[in-house]
């Protein structure tokens, strides 16, 4: 089997999370914001299995699987706040959030 | 192998930049599922079956649809799309673009001085739950704690 260039792999995971980058700082609607964080987070995680591979360690799949339950835990919690801030502000642009007190 | 680990590659950059760009919201979770399916598929070529399965049962399958469930309970129409359209104007995508770009550019920088034609070595379920029940039980307990910390505070941050 002809085997995949390690920094292929490295380097795929660097478009991801430049394209997740680019997508939380130019989006305003705050659902947006949370899909392109998701996509950082998937990018990090893809370089774990990159090193884990090249490695031969099972260690860079445990820490991918530690990523994905933050990711989980994060977009539940993200979620939970977008429909609180619908309901307050019945709009989901990421700006009325600065108009906060305190 | 290696031509599947290219065309996945190619699917999950081109549908992650349609992510980015999409104004419809349903349209732009459905190009993020096909991107974590590709990227799943990477996981499979590069040695890490487990981790492939996790990425296509938990990311697309149980994230995604608890960002579709949100989407229909926010009921956002015509409206919201015509807003999401006008506020994508070339002027905000510069500066953001012109960043993560050389950003990259020095990641590449970096990943240009590592060695090459390494062998890939494939880890499988055995060695990854062996370790899993075995040093890490601790981080699993800590990982499904945070898992119920994040459920209650969901349900506590969504209730009216």
């Amino acid at each position: 089997m002809q085997s995949i260039p390690i920094e292929h792999g490295l380097i795929l995971a660097g478009i991801l999370f430049s394209l997740g980058l680019i997508g939380v700082l130019t989006r305003r609607n705050v659902v947006f914001v949370l899909m392109s964080l998701e996509i950082m987070l998937n990018a990090s995680g893809l370089a774990f299995i990159v090193a884990a591979s090249r490695w031969g360690h099972a260690e860079g799949q445990i820490m991918f699987l530690m990523i994905l339950t933050l990711a989980a835990a994060e977009v539940a919690v993200g979620l939970g706040l977008i429909i609180q801030m619908y309901r307050r502000f019945n709009t989901v642009d990421i700006n009325v959030l600065s108009k906060m007190k305190g | 192998m290696i031509i599947l680990f290219y065309i996945a590659a190619a699917i999950a950059v081109i549908s992650t930049v349609c992510v980015i760009l999409q104004s419809n919201i349903v349209h732009a979770l459905i190009y993020l599922i096909t991107s974590l399916l590709s990227v799943a598929v990477i996981f499979y070529v590069l040695g890490a079956p487990f981790a492939a399965m996790l990425e296509a049962i938990v990311y697309a399958g149980a994230i995604m649809v608890l960002f579709l469930f949100v989407i229909m309970m926010l009921n956002l129409g015509q409206h919201t799309r015509d807003q999401e359209k006008s506020w994508l104007t070339s002027k905000v995508w510069i500066a953001p673009s012109i960043m993560s770009g050389i950003l990259l550019v020095q990641l590449l920088n970096v990943l240009s001085e590592l060695d090459h034609d390494v062998e890939l070595i494939r880890v499988g379920v055995l060695e990854v739950s062996a370790l899993l029940f075995g040093p890490y039980v601790l981080a699993v307990e800590l990982a499904s704690i945070l898992l119920l910390a994040g459920l209650v505070s969901a349900y506590h941050l969504a209730k009216k």
